[in-house]
């Protein structure tokens, strides 16, 4: 049913539909509109017997959830940035021991500096905890993602977490076609957990394993996500099935068939990119877009197959690895090292500066133009002049990377000193 | 001749003849020499208990060091609305690290002094309620443990209020927030819940522990200053109240706090070692329902039909405060 | 067709508001419609920006709204900070909340691009402080928007408040989007 809803709330219903067993909540912004309209909907009977916990921290929320999926009920909860590391510990616990928790992860940057606005380094920085991490680009795309991870999570027994903007999704109010509950119990059937805490059956879960069989188990995890790749595009493919729409999946193409430069991204710029694509492509650009949806496990086949053709990658990352370089970027190069494609790796939009479409645009000029390095980390809206001053009272060696705006690899050192 | 004796209880101050009082009883407040450590132009909402309070507990804290301390803040509304960059309010040396970790900060920054003989630099930690009660609690009983040279500031105004007033362990029981909302068969935060934050911290037997509300700033300094004079642990909890979570007018902050003293809803005393050592009599004791109508958090305990079995619960619960810390009696204490 | 309003204001004016009701007027009229503010923390009394979206293809794009055909300024306490009439077309609009004219803000001079005809002010906050007993000015603005524009209907606009508000609140402010409709096209309007 189409509902003109905030993003947010919309999430907060499909997760109702989902018929979780407990919903852990902590508050932070942005997220706090999800946990806030769910305990509305528990209050108001629409949850069944669903227990919500308002616990004392993320930590507490995590720990809670695992406890709730171990004792065989579906979990949920949602977080953002320092909550997200609040909890941090708990998350390798949660995966190591295939207990199959959903989260929402309202993208927010890390401090410090404090920073409540939209970037992924969050989510980035959590990409090794063994979740499956999915990225939304749209509100609908939100809704749908939630319904398919509590599925694809009990399937594999794999927790997920479902990564959605703040505040550029999570507030914004438009239209969502909400699926039925009808629907979703179609795509989701009742938990059946692979290890329950029963006393008609003790098991043990969490024991400790040493070196002589450690290996295997991350071995198997690792095997596990792999089988992941397939297990998401089946998701999507059984949802398509009941609720008739195409969200989900690896990964999500716009205008890519006949592409010579195409632009990869996650999230919600895409929306923005695919008007930047439209406005080129009607002066004659044969441009298109590559959206991610499935980060973890990392699709390198798809991506590899997708950009096939493509002879100028542009990755736009909105979170970078600090000493190292790209982290999206990085990934894309991986799929494409035995390909001649030429990778340029921006990052944008940190800590909720907005890409907007005219950013988007004179970037992709830039680069049509040959102004845009393919071998070092660009930062397009950097302003160069506010940075220049804060090295220039520092001391008189400013690098030359400074004014382009760009850090590359002999940069880092002078850069960073 | 007769000499009647006139008290000037009323209004709690000695406002009404402060011309004529001995300077050294004026608070720090009213003096020139304030070191205004934080200072004006910060982005809290009008009418915020939170900006009052440690206004004034950050003054007398400065008189009583002599100027010389550390702050450390954890996230929340103070932090953030005293500390937009590339501005600050803040005259002292300030830190803000995380949410939940103001106290151990706070224990780093006193362990850091103490190793390079600098006993005569004071810390002082500043928390909101979740900071203390829910994600700080860890930290904050880690600190009273180890009996760290902190004086650790909690300006309590019931709930996460940064995040958009959604509920705390310092909620009270019936108060609707942004997740404890009266709907459906709720009537907003639930009873048997929350912490009591000043008892917790007396079971830890710290050096000194003592509630403080904005009503009475008198009293407030005297806390603060009593609380420099001493080392070692010390937890100083304060009632802000907050207009825009509480839903109370912006102008009415001083006296709803008071209210919440002289309905029992808040017991304001001084412990230390985990004993009571004095209490704030009520003076007048103010019916909980009068306090509570003062907010729109609890307006749907009244009206038609409201919840009158709630309010009587509220008030059976501020009479066992009132009981508890002897609040009405008349035996010196 | 695609439509862009940016709505300015302080915290506790119904700022995000005025952009929700805006888009939900639009959906119902089987328009797409996006709505989100410019965010910030919790803070009565702060600079809000609201954007709406208007089109009637599918939205993707949720950067801020750069160029507006309108901008609604609902404290003119703000009309002199950096940005608040940036982007606004030349055949756009501007609509005040001042019991004051176009001409007492200086409203031609500090937007010189504009018809004067799409220059307005509205006395919402009176309006509102009559009909609800407080000051907040958005729905009355509302009002005066689609009336200047066009981009929602007024009907579309007064079911939005009623489902939004409620029973009593719905219709006071249903009332006050209609009063300000009236004085944004006719009645008293006055323009720069």
């Amino acid at each position: 049913m189409r509902k003109q809803i905030e993003g947010s709330r919309a999430v907060a219903e499909a997760v109702a539909m989902c018929r979780p067993g407990v919903i852990a909540a902590y508050p932070i912004s942005p997220q706090t509109h999800i946990v806030e309209a769910l305990s509305d909907l528990v209050s108001l009977g629409r949850v069944g017997t669903c227990r919500y916990l308002m616990v004392e921290s993320e930590f507490g929320a995590m720990s809670a959830c695992i406890g709730a999926s171990a004792a065989g009920a579906r979990a949920y909860t949602a977080t953002s940035s320092q909550g997200l590391l609040f909890m941090a510990e708990a998350l390798p616990n949660a995966s190591g021991l295939r207990l199959p928790v959903v989260m929402t992860v309202a993208n927010r940057a890390l401090g410090a500096p404090i920073n409540i606005w939209n970037d992924h380094s969050d989510a980035m920085s959590q990409r090794d905890a063994g979740w499956i991490q999915l990225f939304a680009a749209s509100n609908q795309d939100a809704v749908d993602l939630h319904v398919q991870a509590f599925a694809l999570a009990e399937q594999l027994s794999v927790p997920v977490m479902v990564c959605m903007d703040g505040f550029v999704l999570t507030h914004a109010v438009e239209d969502v076609d909400l699926p039925s509950q009808e629907q979703v119990d179609a795509v989701l059937p009742p938990f059946r957990p692979i290890q329950v805490l029963d006393p008609d059956d003790p098991i043990t879960i969490g024991a400790m394993v040493g070196p002589e069989a450690f290996t295997e188990v991350k071995f198997l995890e690792a095997h596990r996500q792999l089988r992941a790749l397939d297990a998401v595009q089946e998701a999507a493919e059984r949802y398509r099935d009941v609720v008739g729409r195409d969200t989900g999946g690896l990964t999500t193409s716009y205008r890519l068939d006949d592409a010579e430069v195409a632009v990869v991204a996650l999230g919600s710029v895409l929306g923005a990119a695919a008007d930047v694509v439209d406005d080129l492509r009607a002066a004659g650009v044969a441009v298109g877009t590559l959206g991610v949806t499935c980060f973890r496990p990392w699709p390198l086949d798809e991506i590899r197959d997708a950009l096939s053709g493509v002879s100028r990658v542009i990755v736009l990352n909105r979170a970078f690895s600090v000493g190292s370089g790209s982290i999206l970027g990085a990934d894309v190069r991986l799929s494409l090292a035995a390909e001649e494609t030429s990778v340029y790796d921006v990052v944008l939009g940190l800590g909720g500066r907005p890409v907007t479409r005219a950013v988007l645009r004179r970037l992709l000029d830039d680069v049509l133009d040959g102004q845009v390095s393919d071998s070092v980390l660009s930062f397009p809206d950097l302003d160069v002049d506010l940075v220049a001053r804060e090295l220039d009272r520092e001391g008189p060696d400013r690098p030359q990377a400074v004014s382009r705006g760009e850090l590359g690899a002999d940069e880092w050192g002078k850069a960073w000193t | 001749m007769d000499m009647t004796e006139v008290k000037l209880y009323q209004i709690g101050t000695f406002a009404a003849g402060n011309r004529l009082m001995d300077p050294t009883l004026g608070t720090e407040q009213s003096s020139t020499g304030r070191s205004n450590a934080i200072t004006s132009g910060h982005r809290a909402c009008r009418g915020c208990g939170e900006a009052l309070g440690a206004r004034v507990v950050l003054d007398a804290a400065m008189r009583a060091s002599g100027g010389r301390m550390v702050t450390v803040n954890a996230t929340g509304c103070l932090e953030v609305f005293s500390t937009p960059y590339p501005e600050s309010s803040w005259q002292v040396p300030w830190l803000h690290s995380l949410f939940g970790n103001a106290a151990a900060v706070a224990s780093g920054v006193a362990a850091a002094l103490q190793a390079a003989g600098r006993d005569d630099v004071r810390v002082v930690a500043q928390a909101g309620d979740g900071g203390t009660v829910d994600i700080g609690l860890g930290c904050v009983s880690g600190m009273f443990e180890r009996n760290d040279d902190v004086l650790f500031v909690c300006y309590d105004n019931q709930g996460y209020m940064n995040t958009g007033v959604q509920r705390s362990a310092a909620t009270p029981p019936a108060a609707s927030t942004a997740n404890t909302r009266a709907v459906g068969t709720r009537t907003g935060n639930a009873f048997g819940t929350g912490k009591n934050l000043p008892v917790i911290a007396m079971a830890h037997e710290i050096p000194y522990v003592a509630t403080a509300t904005v009503a009475d700033l008198h009293d407030l300094e005297h806390k603060v200053t009593r609380a420099m004079s001493l080392h070692g642990a010390r937890y100083l909890h304060v009632l802000v109240p907050c207009p825009l979570g509480w839903g109370t007018d912006s102008a009415d902050t001083v006296r709803v706090a008071r209210m919440a003293a002289e309905s029992g809803m808040f017991a304001v005393f001084e412990a230390e070692y985990g004993d009571v050592t004095a209490v704030s009599r009520i003076r007048r004791q103010v019916p909980v329902a009068d306090y509570l109508r003062t907010q729109t958090r609890f307006r749907h305990l009244f009206g038609e039909p409201g919840h009158p079995e709630v309010v009587e619960r509220l008030q059976r619960q501020a009479d066992r405060t009132i009981a508890r810390y002897d609040l009405v009696g008349t035996g010196e204490r | 067709m695609t439509f862009e309003v940016r709505f300015h204001g302080r915290g506790g004016q119904g700022v995000v508001t005025a952009a929700e009701l805006l888009s939900i007027a639009a959906f119902s009229q089987g328009l797409r419609a996006l709505a989100f503010p410019s965010f910030g923390s919790e803070r009565t009394g702060a600079p809000v920006v609201s954007y709406c979206r208007i089109d009637d293809r599918p939205i993707r794009a949720h950067d801020p709204v750069s160029e507006p055909q309108a901008v609604v300024v609902q404290d003119p306490t703000l009309l002199h900070l950096p940005g608040v009439l940036d982007g606004l077309t030349d055949d756009g609009y501007l609509l005040v909340n001042s019991s004051g004219s176009p001409a007492s803000l200086g409203l031609a001079e500090l937007a010189p691009q504009l018809q004067p005809r799409h220059v307005v002010t509205v006395a919402a906050t009176d309006l509102a402080r009559t009909a609800l007993g407080r000051p907040l000015p958005n729905t009355a603005l509302l009002g005066a928007l689609a009336g200047l524009t066009g981009v929602v209907g007024l009907a579309s606009l007064q079911a939005a408040i009623r489902e939004r508000f409620g029973a009593v609140a719905g219709d006071l402010n249903a009332g006050l989007a209609e009063q300000g409709l009236v004085l944004a096209t006719g009645g008293s309007r006055r323009h720069a």
